[in-house]
């Protein structure tokens, strides 16, 4: 049974700070961070279950989401700079908060 | 848990990026070639080999260099799915050094 | 640091000179191919399909997309199909995008986690791209990575840095360098060297030295 896509192009995520052993393709930096979505890449199987000899299912959607760089390192980075990274559905979470600052 | 030894982007300390290449051994072109027919025949996944490496001790991974970390995680997955033992791998490798003459 | 260390090593040693793990690779060969796990043509077919692969398809499709605005949008629109188009086989990528450089936009990819690089397309990555210098610093100083590279941009060009940390595998499609307008095809993808396409530098310039 596949996920329903929880997040569209546009919204603000925030990357769960997660912290538990096994394969994990979210890197440490980005955890905690918040950018919004940029785009949608589709469904692919779970790398963190492949790595053990699964198979990887029930697929989960990947996104590409956005970052300011500084929001990312805390500090000042040429401010129109961006980090993008693919991350998976189950390590996003949408922000609460509204942030004046962060204009994609 | 800690941070793993591979998940190392926008950690401090790095230095110039050295921009010289070196011409592939043989060894690492023999590497490169099993660990991507061991894929096409379905024998083991990308994913897993990420694993094993990221399951290396993590002294070695910062000392090995990039083939011979993939020997290393191509060696601990044939194991691991009992294809090989280290024991067959010793036994091969002594009959090999015999024959490359050992000093 | 170790990578380094290979430079010297343009030849092979005897093999008893070798590392621990480069000898077992070799046994670990034979072994596989006695028990019928891989057969030697299995690895033969390997070496061959890796030769084939060299950062000259890309610049062959960086040409024409710059010569070429119709293919360009199929580059951008179905990478795969347009390699194929090409005589490119880039069957074995899950994902494939292209990222497009403009005046105002630069983008560069890294794989901070392993070292994550379209091989169908490009060939094996340089050995700067998988070393943990690279892999720490793209993410954080990108421009610093780009200056040691010999690209240096104002504020006002937007950084856009790729983590290649899933199945999507990025090849940056760089920005034509000006004064080559009505150029073949065979002299524009002389221009797109294989660094431009990972983003840390534009393509060379139009003047020759």
């Amino acid at each position: 049974m596949n996920s329903a896509t929880q997040f569209k192009p546009g919204d603000r995520v925030t990357v769960k700070f997660q912290d538990r052993p096994g394969h994990l393709r979210t890197p440490w930096y980005i955890r905690g961070k918040s950018g919004w979505i940029e785009q949608v890449h589709g469904e692919f199987r779970n790398p963190e279950s492949l790595a053990f000899g699964h198979d990887g299912l029930p697929k989960k959607t990947l996104y590409l989401v956005a970052f300011n760089q500084s929001d990312v390192w805390g500090r000042t980075a040429a401010p129109k700079d961006k980090l993008l990274v693919d991350i998976y559905e189950h390590w996003l979470e949408s922000s609460a908060q509204e942030r004046e600052e962060c204009e994609p | 848990m800690a941070r793993g030894h591979h998940d190392i982007g926008g950690l401090p300390g790095a230095g110039p990026i050295d921009q010289s290449e070196h011409t592939l051994s043989d060894w690492e072109i023999l590497a490169d070639a099993v660990n991507q027919a061991l894929g096409a025949r379905g024998v083991k996944r990308t994913d897993e080999m990420r694993r094993a490496r990221e399951e290396m001790d993590s002294a070695a991974y910062r000392d090995m260099t990039y083939y011979e970390r993939w020997i290393a995680s191509i060696e601990a997955i044939l194991i691991e799915k009992k294809i090989l033992t280290k024991e067959e791998i010793d036994r091969k490798l002594s009959q090999f050094e015999s024959k490359w003459g050992e000093p | 640091m170790s990578d380094a260390g290979n430079a010297e090593h343009g030849h092979d040693h005897p093999k008893h000179e070798l590392s621990h793990y480069a000898k077992r690779i070799y046994a670990i060969r034979d072994l596989l191919i006695e028990k019928g796990v891989i057969t030697e043509k299995d690895i033969q077919c390997q070496i061959e399909y890796q030769e084939a692969r060299s950062p000259a398809n890309g610049a062959n499709l960086v040409a024409r997309a710059w010569g070429d605005a119709a293919f360009k949008g199929r580059l951008i629109a179905d990478p795969k199909s347009a390699c194929a188009e090409m005589g490119i086989d880039a069957t074995a990528i899950n994902e494939f995008v292209v990222l497009e450089n403009t005046e105002s936009v630069r983008h560069m990819v890294v794989c901070t986690l392993c070292s994550c690089y379209p091989r169908p397309i490009l060939g094996r990555p340089p050995d700067w791209y998988k070393s943990f210098n690279y892999r720490q610093r793209a993410v954080v100083d990108p421009r610093s990575v780009m200056r040691e590279f010999g690209l240096n941009l104002p504020d006002d060009v937007e950084v856009r840095v790729h983590d290649s940390t899933a199945d999507i595998r990025y090849l940056i499609l760089p920005l034509r360098p000006k004064g080559t307008e009505n150029w073949s095809e065979a002299d524009l993808a002389k221009l797109v060297t294989r660094d431009s396409m990972i983003g840390v530098m534009d393509p060379l310039d139009a003047i020759p030295e």
